[in-house]
């Protein structure tokens, strides 16, 4: 590879003397400062901040109105408008799950059920939302669109239990579903 | 016999509230003023939610109080930390190095006159520890001392970052302390004086070395000597100031520490309260480089436009409460000077090792040693004759040719002697 000589920039008597870098630099640094004070900073506003800066200042003020739709949270599982759980335990979404954080233990729908052609659901649902990593491969490997990525974030415990959401807290986040396919529906 | 011991318990009273009330409690504020102030300019918060936690004791609201306790927290967990003295340091140096930097930086509070004299009862006290009479003096020497913290740090963590750090922190502070000496000469001389309480009341009378705008309690122009006399101010004030920013070790000059090069510098092996030490030490010695400046060029504890006599005399019955106002106006001055240390570390981007030693040994030894030249010129002139001043003149300007034109030679690249 040739050799580059690059070549310093010829500085000016203004630029060698500095100081005239350094009082437009007192004038940068306080022009910022005043305007945070002022709640002006560039990007306050589409930021919704606290009025301090560009900062959204965290347990008051929330970003949830402005999640997109295609925010991914924590997974859940839906129910449809008949109430039924939608799951049907292929297990799909265990095997794809990039951290293992889903575990499932499946079981027979009894024959006197009125859903009994589906076969199956789940006995068991967890999923550990420490090991998740909100990558949504559940939800794009789902058949039969039980599993959903939701907006809710804020996924805390005081123990290593607490963060583990069984099926019933699944379905509590995830609630019910409209619009989706039907296919085990005979009315449609 | 109990006249001395009430001398002995006035001056442990004045080290007692001078050191550990004013001045101390300046190290966390400016902590806290550095975090909120550069989270400001960066356009953050910054750290405002420490407070009082009535929460915690079932009310229904915290006090935030800007997060002025922050700082408290923060000393807190340095004090729990756990004492980490790594297995390969040189033991006795590694643990006196901390106290080596904090002791010089307090001692110094002593010669700074903190506010004019009170009086109680015909008894009249002055507002500094120390009245000595070699007050810039003694503050260079005691000073220049806590680089041995520095140098002794990062040669007992025997590793290499702090090694690099130390040996750099002593260059630095050879290169800049005879720029620090030289640049105040001047306005010693003008002074006449050493004693910082006789220069602050006589700036107190006749109007700041910046700002001499008034004379004994009036408004208005000085004369012709003094005006001419700003200059070498003003230029002895700009080099004091800068020389002031690397004795201290702040941010444009902060080589010992510089984060991107040497991971944390001199302090790198240390953890919990002999790091917060060195904190404390490096915040301390800023309040007493803006104390001093302050003393020096802005009036120190005098209020200006004329009033210093009037707040003087101010009192209720035999007590002349004066002296605490004036106590006021120069905690204004250093946290308003605080603020401009802040906010020349947030603005300047830092120096590289060799611009620096250049700005201290080519540009501001020379221009300390001009402006002496020129400071003497001012004063001595009105009684000298008009033929020497314009000697002394063109002297001048021959020898500030002289210095640009070595400057500028030694900024030529030298010539190759083998091809």
């Amino acid at each position: 590879m040739a050799i580059v000589k690059l070549q310093r920039p010829k500085l000016n008597f203004g630029e060698k003397i500095y100081f005239g870098a350094l009082i437009k630099g007192f004038f940068l640094t306080m022009t910022h400062a005043v305007k945070t004070l002022l709640g002006k900073s560039v990007g306050a506003e589409s930021l919704a901040s606290s009025g301090l800066g560009v900062t959204m200042q965290f347990p008051e003020q929330r970003w949830d109105e402005h999640l997109p739709d295609y925010y991914r949270g924590a997974p859940t599982l839906v129910t449809d408008e008949q109430g039924r759980e939608r799951c049907v335990s292929c297990q799909l979404c265990e095997f794809i799950c990039p951290p293992k954080a889903i575990k499932i233990k499946p079981s027979e729908i009894p024959s006197d059920d009125p859903w009994a052609k589906v076969e199956k659901r789940p006995l068991e649902f967890d999923i550990d939302m420490i090991r998740c990593i909100y990558c949504g491969m559940c939800e794009e490997v789902c058949p039969e669109q039980a599993i959903y990525l939701r907006k809710d974030y804020l996924i805390t415990g005081l123990k290593r239990a607490d963060m583990v959401h069984d099926k019933k807290k699944l379905y509590e986040i995830g609630g019910t579903r409209v619009g989706l396919v039907n296919k085990w529906n005979e009315l449609k | 016999m109990p006249d001395l011991l009430f001398q002995i318990a006035i001056i442990i009273t004045k080290i007692v509230v001078l050191t550990f009330i004013v001045v101390l409690p300046l190290v966390p504020l400016s902590v806290y003023f550095e975090r909120r102030f550069s989270a400001v300019i960066q356009d953050r918060v910054g750290p405002n939610r420490v407070g009082i936690p009535l929460t915690l004791f079932g009310f229904k609201k915290d006090f935030h109080l800007f997060g002025l306790i922050q700082p408290i927290a923060d000393g807190l967990k340095l004090f729990l930390k756990e004492d980490f003295t790594p297995d390969h340091v040189r033991k006795a140096f590694y643990w006196m190095a901390p106290a080596l930097t904090v002791v010089p930086a307090l001692i110094t509070v002593c010669v700074i006159p903190f506010g004019s004299p009170i009086s109680i009862f015909g008894h009249e006290e002055k507002l500094l520890i120390a009245d000595l009479d070699i007050g810039p003096l003694f503050i260079f020497s005691v000073a220049s001392l806590s680089v041995y913290g520095i140098t002794l740090a990062g040669w007992s963590s025997n590793s290499k970052f702090p090694f690099i750090g130390g040996v750099r922190s002593t260059a630095q502070m050879i290169s800049y302390e005879i720029a620090l000496g030289l640049s105040i000469v001047p306005v010693l001389m003008f002074y006449g004086d050493l004693n910082l309480s006789n220069i602050v009341q006589r700036q107190a009378d006749h109007g700041w070395l910046l700002l001499p705008l008034w004379q004994n309690g009036r408004l208005g122009i000085p004369d012709l000597n003094t005006i001419l006399f700003w200059f070498p101010a003003a230029i002895a004030f700009l080099i004091f100031t800068i020389s002031i920013f690397a004795e201290t070790n702040r941010m444009p000059f902060d080589l010992p520490e510089c984060e991107t090069e040497l991971v944390g510098g001199y302090h790198t092996e240390y953890s919990s309260m002999k790091f917060a030490m060195f904190f404390m030490g490096e915040y301390a010695a800023m309040v007493i480089g803006s104390a001093l400046i302050i003393t020096l060029f802005f009036g120190g504890w005098s209020i200006g436009f004329g009033l210093d006599a009037w707040v003087s005399g101010l009192h209720i019955k035999e007590f002349y409460f004066g002296g605490l106002i004036h106590l006021g106006c120069f905690m204004t001055k250093l946290i308003v000077f605080i603020l401009f240390f802040i906010l020349v570390r947030w603005t300047v981007p830092r120096f590289r090792y060799d611009q620096l030693m250049k700005l201290g040994w080519v540009v501001f030894f020379e221009a300390a040693l001009i402006n002496v030249f020129l400071g003497a010129l001012v004063i001595s002139a009105p009684y000298l004759e008009k033929t020497i001043i314009g000697v002394g003149a063109v002297l001048l300007v021959i020898l500030t040719l002289a210095v640009i034109w070595v400057a500028k030679v030694s900024e030529d690249t030298p010539k190759v002697l083998r091809a």
